[in-house]
């Protein structure tokens, strides 16, 4: 299977300023990728990167098997973006803006313009506007008019960074669906955020960078894989503590009112649960615990960088 | 490409606004002669107007010499130094490189789109001031200002031609320092001001006897050399130099601004 995207020690430097050091990243085909990191970690020189707009100081960057910045003007038709928010003539409508935009590259054809125009707008709802100037749009709507530009090929790779910014709740989901929509259909998502519940929400796969570094990379089921330790809710918390604690290599780690935070260490939570009922514990709850994906970015971006893992 | 750009320049308000002012100037300049009836002495003022009041004809080559020195060189600077920092500005930059349009193809077409904003501008102006200038003064066949006999229709045409086009070379000048300049700055003012601040330098070293070894190589020293194409034989030598001189710093800066611009690291 090919790779949507590939980047090997992707690294660039401003001056003295490392923005991004060493990133491998692996995005393939079909997937909606997450891609993560506090401000000013990187992610948009990266994503700048990925686009041919700045160039790497080293490392490779490979956009659907391609090199970039060497073959942008093969790779880019393919390829739809929205990079710091969207950019359009204040002056002109929205339809337009996107005329000329699609006008000014190669593989759009002129004869299915006005279509694939009606069709954009429609997808981001935006069917009824287009005709003021974009000067008169809110930014919720200049939001969805850049997603609009970026869908205006249907591409096969998006790259869109922040592309709920701006949006109310409405809108947000709205985005949600139609880039969950968009990969069923078969095309590539990486969507760059800093919106760890959207990207928990609809990716498949996720990346953290912290401080130009990636910390993690892997499937979001993976990263918010149990943590080793299952919530026990119960009304003897005591005697099910003095049992858990028979068991070899199980700790308590909290203890509330009428639960219990117990460190498994390998054990499977069925043996726990045997024991507490065997006992004559009360059982009302057990749960193994999953972090969030708010509390593993916290954990991994307050460690700092390390190898990926 | 060139259509997309094209349709910019043609649809923004700005092009039509600098073009009617520009025109408007020697319009003005014009009523004001016919009021008053009160020319520049001959032999001073600007070039050509003292004779305008007696020969309407000659008023489109008066009017470049009106606008040539400030007035046309800041509306090429302000369009030039928009051409690349303008759609930085916007934000629209990033959206053209990545649809994806080559960034040298996108410079050379700027520079297209100025250069027709240029003829478009000079154009328009030698047209109002010929209609104006018909239309308020005496018409007499133009006469040379060497003296002699006066110049013919036919051979008045191709002299008015070939200042149009030296007028347009000399704008390429400015053309080429601000897109050099846009190429530099994300700011589309500051590279405007950029080039201006070239110019204004040029012109001032024009004028001062302790920069006389440089004033033969200034950009803007020959400007106004097409008033020798009205003399009888045409004066070649300082409107050839005027044209190697502007080669010179065309060539020099659009290859500086290509270099700049296709290296640069796009973070607007």
């Amino acid at each position: 299977m090919t790779l949507a995207i590939a980047t090997h020690g992707l690294t660039k430097r401003y001056g003295r300023v490392l923005a991004v050091e060493d990133l491998d990243l692996e995005v393939h085909e079909g997937d909606l990728f997450g891609f993560l990191g506090p401000n000013g970690s990187g992610k948009t020189s990266t994503v700048r990167m990925l686009l041919g707009l700045v160039f790497a100081t080293s490392g490779r960057v490979e956009l659907l098997g391609r090199p970039v910045p060497r073959a942008v003007r093969a790779v880019l038709p393919q390829v739809g973006a929205l990079v710091e928010g969207p950019g359009f003539y204040p002056h002109l409508s929205g339809r337009a803006n996107l005329a000329l935009l699609d006008q000014a590259g190669p593989g759009g054809p002129w004869r299915d313009r006005r279509h694939r125009i009606g069709q954009a707008l429609e997808r981001v709802g935006l069917a009824g506007g287009g005709r003021r100037p974009v000067r008169a749009y809110s930014s919720g709507m200049r939001q969805r008019l850049g997603l609009a530009a970026a869908l205006l090929r249907a591409p096969r790779l998006l790259v869109l960074d922040e592309p709920t910014n701006g949006l109310d709740p409405q809108g947000m989901r709205e985005v949600r669906d139609l880039l969950v929509e968009l990969v069923r259909g078969g095309a590539t998502v990486f969507l760059s955020s800093h919106l760890l519940a959207e990207v928990e929400l609809i990716c498949s796969r996720a990346a953290i960078i912290h401080q130009g570094r990636l910390v993690a990379q892997a499937p979001v089921g993976e990263l918010l894989a149990p943590t080793g330790r299952v919530l026990v809710a119960t009304p003897d918390p005591a005697a099910a503590a003095d049992l858990a604690a028979t068991l070899p290599g199980l700790r308590v780690d909290e203890r509330h009112e009428d639960r219990l935070l117990v460190h498994l260490d390998g054990v499977a939570p069925e043996v726990l649960n045997r024991r507490l009922v065997e006992g004559g514990v009360r059982v009302r709850e057990l749960v193994p615990e999953r972090p969030t994906l708010e509390e593993r970015f916290l954990e991994l971006t307050r460690e700092g960088p390390r190898a990926p893992g | 490409m060139l259509l997309v750009e094209l349709r910019k320049l043609v649809v923004r308000p700005r092009t039509w606004v600098t073009i009617a002012l520009l025109a408007g100037l020697p319009t003005l300049v014009a009523v004001l002669l016919k009021v008053t009836g009160i020319g520049p002495r001959p032999g001073q003022g600007p070039a050509f107007l003292a004779q305008v009041l007696s020969n309407g004809a000659l008023f489109p080559a008066a009017a470049l010499a009106l606008v040539l020195p400030v007035f046309l060189p800041v509306a090429v600077a302000v369009v030039a130094g928009d051409a690349i920092a303008g759609e930085a500005s916007a934000g629209t930059l990033r959206y053209l490189l990545t649809r994806p349009v080559g960034r040298t193809r996108l410079l050379v077409v700027k520079l297209a789109v100025t250069m027709v904003f240029v003829f478009l501008a000079v154009v328009v102006v030698a047209a109002v001031a010929f209609a104006v200038g018909t239309s308020l003064f005496e018409v007499k066949p133009l006469p040379s200002i060497s003296g002699g006999p006066p110049i013919a229709a036919p051979d008045a045409s191709w002299r008015m031609a070939v200042t149009v086009g030296y007028v347009a070379w000399s704008m390429l000048g400015v053309a080429a320092v601000g897109l050099f300049a846009s190429t530099v700055t994300d700011s589309p003012l500051a590279a405007a001001l950029g080039s201006l601040a070239a110019l204004v330098t040029s012109q001032v070293l024009d004028l001062l006897d302790a920069a006389a070894a440089l004033k033969p190589y200034l950009p803007t020293h020959y400007w106004l050399a097409f008033v020798d194409l009205f003399r009888t034989p045409v004066l070649w030598h300082d409107v050839s130099r005027g044209v190697a001189i502007q080669g010179v710093y065309i060539a020099v800066f659009l290859a500086a601004a290509w270099a700049n611009f296709a290296t640069k690291d796009v973070t607007s």
